[in-house]
């Protein structure tokens, strides 16, 4: 399983960080494949409640209207038809390569499994949505869909009489039929809406929304590919005859070929296999988890910037328990924190300047606790060669993770270190300058390091970097595990440009 | 890059995607029936005889039940299991044993075959079986029908019309 991931994740990377450069990180729709699946949903459901003013529910007139809203105005309602179908199809697109990616990164076990988990149904409802939608145009695609389905879902043996007894000649259809599918074209969708609701439930500041420019340009090319090339009929639904070369909507019915080729079985045992197998990865190993980050009620005066900062909802303020003069005090759902330190980071208490005994913060994490961390700074400053020492502040997951090199202070994410280590670190002598490297831009592994990192380096988010750090021997990036070069290159960069500060510091 | 080239760029990464997911939202073209075949679909739901023959209750075993269910007839609720023989220009195609739905046995049997045929003249026979006896059949029919590449000829049954070749 770990191969297949590394595999797929040299893969996205491959594709990804070209786009990267091409249109920028944040807008690299790579970066936003949730967002774009909900903006495109919004797309299907504007579209759909169009249309349905045109359609009429009737066995016989179906494809007439339909017809009718393609041919007669379709410079509005067709191209609505066209937005319907393209969008739909996209929505497809975007949940299978965000499952994808999704699993090449890791992003599926631990505290993430019940995303991934809400997302099975999600995906079996996007596909019930729009396989119902294909046989309400009631064309001969429609009625190949028709037979199909109704033969699969025989194969359940749940109804009364084969309900593929309805699609065998005209006499056997009724409009109420008809109705019953227009209700499920719209019961479906929603439920699809309420569960993709609960899909992002766990996750802390969700993206439901693409950036503008974004969701601009991919409303735009819709409508270019809808005027240029318009979703249309396949001539009518003819019970008489079977339909033989039919135009297949290849992302909604890839399997429907199969049934007829192999066996209906077939089909039935592909869809229970994946869904019980994907359903079960989280646990296929299950994820190790580091103990859970800790609260030090004597240094946490309940501030909420590590609940604020948490990508994870894993940090709860709740009423004092110390009797502290603080109205509230930080607690951790351990079931919920995956380690990752964003909140020690986030902790204005967490600066190893403090001259105790004992280096406490307001919250830690027991594994890599702050104190450790400013040993393990110590060490590392030791061991610094070249007339310039840079000490690297990298994310085990970016390319930092990749190169494991001595004068490198490992942290689960960037977002775990604390503003004042790196004031403590450049004050103390321990370096000549800090790199601090990251995921890459677009594909932060916590979602939220690198954005927190920024605005802490920018002194818009809580803990500042203080003013008195100079910014020109601190340098940053982000950069995958596969852009090791990028890292040597920048660091190559820091040695040619920022020149020495002095001697080495001493012991804490 | 500046903005606008990398917004233009953006477009055009996108646009391609999307002329793609178009393209193949009806491409490659997939077939139902080979080329130049019709299709042959048997398809019923008829329910056989009873197991066993129904008998009248005795004066004693009507005496026994409650007053509101009191029936002369005694009727065993399974039903029998079809025997349907499909022969096709006098070759069998079919030979199948339908047995009825339902826990109890007491639901109609039902089939739903489809059958790629070459779209040319063809005889078919069929014959079935709906009650207890173990040889000969009910309900027979013949029909001879040229098929054309595309059509789908039906073979339905009800009780009261016996065969009906479509």
């Amino acid at each position: 399983m770990g191969g297949l991931r590394r595999l797929l994740a040299r893969c996205f990377d491959a594709v990804e960080r070209p786009i990267d450069r091409l249109v920028g990180p944040s807008l690299n729709p790579f970066a936003h494949l949730g967002a774009l699946g909900f903006f495109h949903f919004w797309i299907v459901a504007v579209s759909g409640i169009y249309l349905f003013i045109f359609f009429d529910t009737g066995i016989e007139r179906a494809y007439e209207s339909v017809e009718y809203l393609t041919l007669a105005h379709w410079y509005h309602a067709g191209v609505m038809r066209s937005l319907h179908r393209y969008a739909s199809d996209l929505m497809v697109v975007f949940a299978l390569t965000h499952l994808l990616r999704e699993f090449a990164r890791d992003r599926y076990r631990g505290t993430r499994w019940f995303s991934w988990f809400t997302g099975m149904p999600v995906l079996w409802l996007l596909f019930i949505s729009g396989i119902t939608g294909y046989w309400l145009v009631w064309d001969a695609l429609a009625q190949y869909v028709a037979i199909i389905s109704s033969e699969l879902l025989d194969r359940l043996g749940i109804f009364g009489e084969p309900i593929a007894r309805n699609f065998v000649s005209t006499g056997t259809l009724t409009s109420r039929f008809f109705t019953l599918l227009v209700f499920l074209h719209v019961a479906v969708p929603l439920f699809l809406l309420f569960l993709m609701w609960v899909h992002i439930l766990r996750i802390s500041r969700p993206k439901v929304n693409p950036p503008r420019a974004l969701a601009g340009t991919s409303l735009g090319a819709l409508l270019v590919v809808s005027l240029f090339r318009p979703a249309l009929s396949q001539g009518p639904a003819n019970l008489a005859r079977l339909p033989a070369d039919i135009g297949l909507d290849w992302f909604y019915l890839p399997l429907y070929p199969l049934a007829d080729a192999v066996s209906h079985d077939a089909v039935w045992g592909i869809l229970v296999v994946a869904t019980v197998v994907i359903g079960a990865m989280p646990w296929l190993p299950p994820l190790r988890r580091a103990p859970a980050a800790v609260v030090d009620l004597a240094h946490c005066n309940g501030c909420a910037r590590c609940a604020e900062d948490c990508p994870y909802e894993a940090i709860r303020l709740v009423p004092r328990t110390d009797g502290l003069p603080f109205p509230t005090e930080a607690k951790v759902n351990p079931s919920l924190c995956v380690s990752c330190g964003i909140c020690v980071g986030s902790c204005p208490s967490s600066t190893p300047f403090r001259r105790t005994e004992e280096l406490h913060t307001g919250i830690d994490l027991p594994e890599l606790s702050l104190r450790s961390l400013r040993e393990r700074a110590h060490a590392i400053s030791a061991g610094l060669e070249g007339p310039t020492r840079i000490m690297v502040l990298g994310c085990e997951r970016g390319a930092a993770g990749a190169r494991k090199s001595t004068d490198t202070l490992m942290v689960p994410c960037v977002g775990m270190i604390p503003p004042p280590l790196i004031d403590y670190i450049l004050s103390r002598d321990l370096a000549d300058a800090v790199l601090l490297a990251g995921c890459a831009e677009s594909d932060c592994y916590h979602r939220l390091g690198i954005d927190w990192t920024r605005q802490r380096i920018a002194r818009e988010r809580d803990p500042y970097l203080r003013s008195r750090v100079p910014r020109d021997r601190l340098r940053t990036l982000w950069a995958s595990r596969f852009e090791r070069g990028r890292l040597e290159a920048a660091l190559d960069a820091a040695r040619r440009e920022i020149p020495p500060l002095g001697q080495k510091g001493g012991a804490p | 890059m500046t903005l606008v080239a990398r917004t233009l760029a953006l477009f055009l990464l996108v646009l391609a995607l999307t002329a793609g997911v178009a393209a193949l939202s009806d491409w490659p073209r997939a077939r139902l029936l080979p080329e130049g075949a019709a299709a042959l679909t048997v398809t019923f739901t008829h329910s056989g005889a009873r197991v066993a023959e129904c008998r009248r209750l005795t004066q004693a075993e009507m005496a026994r039940l409650p007053p509101n269910m009191r029936r002369p007839d005694a009727c065993p609720r399974g039903r029998v299991a079809l025997w349907l023989e499909l022969d096709l220009d006098g070759a069998p195609l079919l030979r199948e044993s339908l047995p009825p739905t339902g826990l109890s046995g007491d639901g109609p049997s039902q089939i739903y075959r489809r059958i790629a045929l070459p779209a040319r003249e063809h005889v078919i026979a069929v014959r079935l079986r709906d009650s207890r006896r173990s040889e000969g059949f009910d309900h027979t029919a013949e029909h001879r029908v040229a098929l054309s590449p595309g059509q789908n000829l039906v073979v339905d049954f009800r009780a009261s019309t016996g065969f009906i070749i479509r």
